[in-house]
């Protein structure tokens, strides 16, 4: 019978990706416990000890070579390869731009179904569903498995981690099989500041059009770095050569769902809305008291953001001083 | 080049969505149907390389209902040079919308297939990966940037990853693409570009033609379901300097957010 739920974890940096976690709460919540496998080369066993704290008790490490560095190929033909005789009921890995990248080739290689960037999921003996939006978040729907494995990513910051007891996590260490990969990273451009990843992080701070130049999201940038948050953008103000595209929140750009979104000088159109609207709290700064933005925001301040911003920036270091 | 180019029909963004009352779709009514913006940046791309290599051919191939025709004719007027339209139903999932494409690639000896990153409809942005597996190619998604080598063999391609690192990707082809935006501007369609798109020929197949008559979908869709309503939070008064710092205090201490 198929019953194992398979959660693909995600290592940056040497510790695991927040999504991780929060996959994990939430099977633990409906009473399933994942196998959580992770790839890579020389794995370190803190890893066996991060999942266990978070409540895992199977951890396997699909090590090889070749999968030292991320490939589509790599990782797709690997996991298949260890997951075919398995015969999992369902397979999980954070909707991160490696998860987004190698799982739809997965789901192809297994034959079955997926459902990308989900927002929920259930797992119940014989019948897998999963939710997510689309429509640019207008509304959501079901998506129910009906053959296989059912093979899904989820959302990064909408499922909390998971709060039970820690256990001591068994590892098994697997040999893995990345069989050939045609498609190889020849050269990685990192991006002149370190930044924060827009879909990952827990604040971000964003500016529309109304920054009138890229020189002006500095005052942005100071905000977020006083809080670690990252920094977006409207396509407006992207399109205006404000900001690089991998900014973009919204429909064309990226999906975010932070636990503080405060939008400057942003309107609120209904494409940049698809991108933030599942943010657990919005902030919306703008000068015209009628910005659709502020139909949507918890809190509203209804005034110059380049007047504010700085304000908001030095509040934010004394607040951070205090504590 | 064989450039093939995969395009699909949406909504537009601004179309208001509408339940059916079972709740198992929306309502297809009113609907204003446009090319998913992703695919025009794939289109512009197909024309280029063809400008580029000058030789080749872009097809465009688009799966769906009789409407995607439209879709498959502002490409040709952008400058494809043929069209395939898979005669399909608009429920289908992922799986056999891959299984199709893949067919009409396979059948078509395709040596170079572009795609959106993802259709702004359903955002799965998972075809270009299923066509690329069932075509035994590699994939490579989110691409800002394409250079085939000299010997037409091989390409590189620029990938965005996170934090705003790119990829730099080697890869043989045939190979499947999908772009993001940024790679170019799409250029509008010129009017003999128009006139030859209305009488272009399409070509037509079904999922029998492709011979995919017993495959079945992996995945069913229900439950659509409207997202709890955001409702308007309180608009914080005051000079500048007390709305920094009650904005503060209430993210502080009610919202718990920082
Ligand atoms: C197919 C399609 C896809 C799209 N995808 C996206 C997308 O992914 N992301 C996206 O963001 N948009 C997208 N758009 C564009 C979207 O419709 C809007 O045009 C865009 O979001 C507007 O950006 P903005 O809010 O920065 O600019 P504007 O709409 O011009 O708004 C600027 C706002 O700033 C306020 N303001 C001005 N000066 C100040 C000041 N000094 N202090 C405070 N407030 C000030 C103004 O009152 C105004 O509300 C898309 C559109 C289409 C058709
Ligand atoms: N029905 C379809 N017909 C042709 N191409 C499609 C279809 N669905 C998706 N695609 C292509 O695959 C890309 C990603 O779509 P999706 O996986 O649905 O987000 C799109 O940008 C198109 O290039």
């Amino acid at each position: 019978m198929a019953s194992e739920t398979v959660l693909i974890g995600e290592v940056k940096d040497g510790h695991l990706k927040r999504v991780t976690f929060e996959i994990l709460g939430e099977a633990l919540r409906q009473g399933v416990e994942p196998t959580v496998v992770l790839l890579g080369q020389n794995l370190k066993e803190d890893l066996k000890a991060e999942l266990g704290q978070h409540g895992a008790s199977k951890v396997v490490f699909l090590e090889h070579e070749a999968l030292a560095s991320y490939s589509t190929e790599g990782f797709a033909n690997a996991l298949h390869a260890f997951l075919s005789p398995l015969n999992p009921s369902a397979v999980i890995a954070g909707a991160t731009s490696q998860g987004k990248d190698y799982l739809p080739r997965l789901a192809a290689k297994l034959g079955v179904g997926f459902a990308a960037d989900c927002t929920e999921f259930k797992i119940a003996p014989g019948a897998v569903s999963a939710r997510r939006p689309v429509y640019a978040g207008k509304c959501s729907k079901q998506v129910n498995f009906l053959q296989g494995a059912a093979v899904f990513s989820i959302r990064p910051n909408v499922l909390a981690v998971s709060t039970v007891h820690a256990k001591t996590a068994t590892i098994q260490k697997v040999a893995a099989n990345p069989g050939t990969i045609r498609a190889k990273l020849v050269e990685t451009k990192a991006s002149a500041a370190k930044k924060v990843e827009l879909t990952e992080a827990d604040v971000i701070v964003s500016g529309g059009r109304s920054l009138k130049s890229a020189d002006a999201f500095k005052i942005l940038f100071e905000m977020a770095d006083t809080i670690g948050a990252a920094v977006g953008a409207s396509r407006a103000a992207v399109d205006a050569g404000y900001a690089p595209h991998d900014m973009q929140v919204g429909q064309t750009g990226k999906t975010v769902s932070p636990k503080l979104y405060i939008a400057c000088g942003i309107s609120g159109a209904i494409q940049h809305l698809a991108g933030m609207r599942t943010s657990k709290v919005i902030v919306a700064i703008n000068k015209d008291p009628e910005a659709p933005i502020f139909s949507k925001a918890d809190y509203g301040i209804v005034g110059d953001l380049f007047e504010l911003v700085p304000l908001l920036t030095a509040e934010l270091k004394a607040l951070k001083a205090k504590s | 080049m064989n450039v093939f180019v995969l395009l699909k029909q949406v909504p537009d963004t601004e179309t208001k969505i509408r339940i059916k009352g079972d709740g198992s779709g929306i309502e297809s009514g009113d609907i204003k149907w446009v090319l998913n913006p992703y695919d025009e940046f794939a289109i512009e791309e197909g024309i280029k390389t063809k400008e580029k290599l000058k030789e080749g051919a872009v097809t465009v191939v688009g799966c769906g209902p009789d409407r995607v025709v439209d879709a498959l004719r502002t490409a040709v007027a952008m400058g494809a040079d043929n069209a395939i339209h898979i005669k399909a139903e608009d429920t289908l999932d992922t799986y056999l919308v891959g299984k199709a494409l893949a067919a009409a690639c396979k059948k078509e000896n395709a040596e170079l297939i572009l795609s959106g990153k993802q259709a702004i409809d359903d955002d799965q942005a998972a075809v270009f990966g299923f066509v690329a597996e069932f075509l035994d190619v590699p994939s490579i998604s989110v691409v800002v940037k394409i250079d085939i080598a000299a010997d037409k063999k091989s390409l590189k391609a620029e990938r965005e990853v996170e934090g705003g690192t790119k990829h730099i990707i080697e890869s043989s082809l045939p190979a499947v693409i999908a772009v993001n935006k940024g790679i170019n501007s799409p250029r509008y369609a010129s009017l003999p570009g128009i006139m030859k798109a209305k009488k272009k020929e399409i070509k037509t197949y079904t999922l029998a033609d492709l011979g995919l008559g017993s495959e079945s979908a992996r995945t069913k869709d229900s439950a659509y379901a409207l997202p709890p309503e955001r409702k308007a939070g309180i608009k914080i008064a005051g000079d500048a300097k007390a709305q920094a710092h009650e904005l503060v205090r209430l993210l502080r201490e009610e919202a718990k957010v920082i």
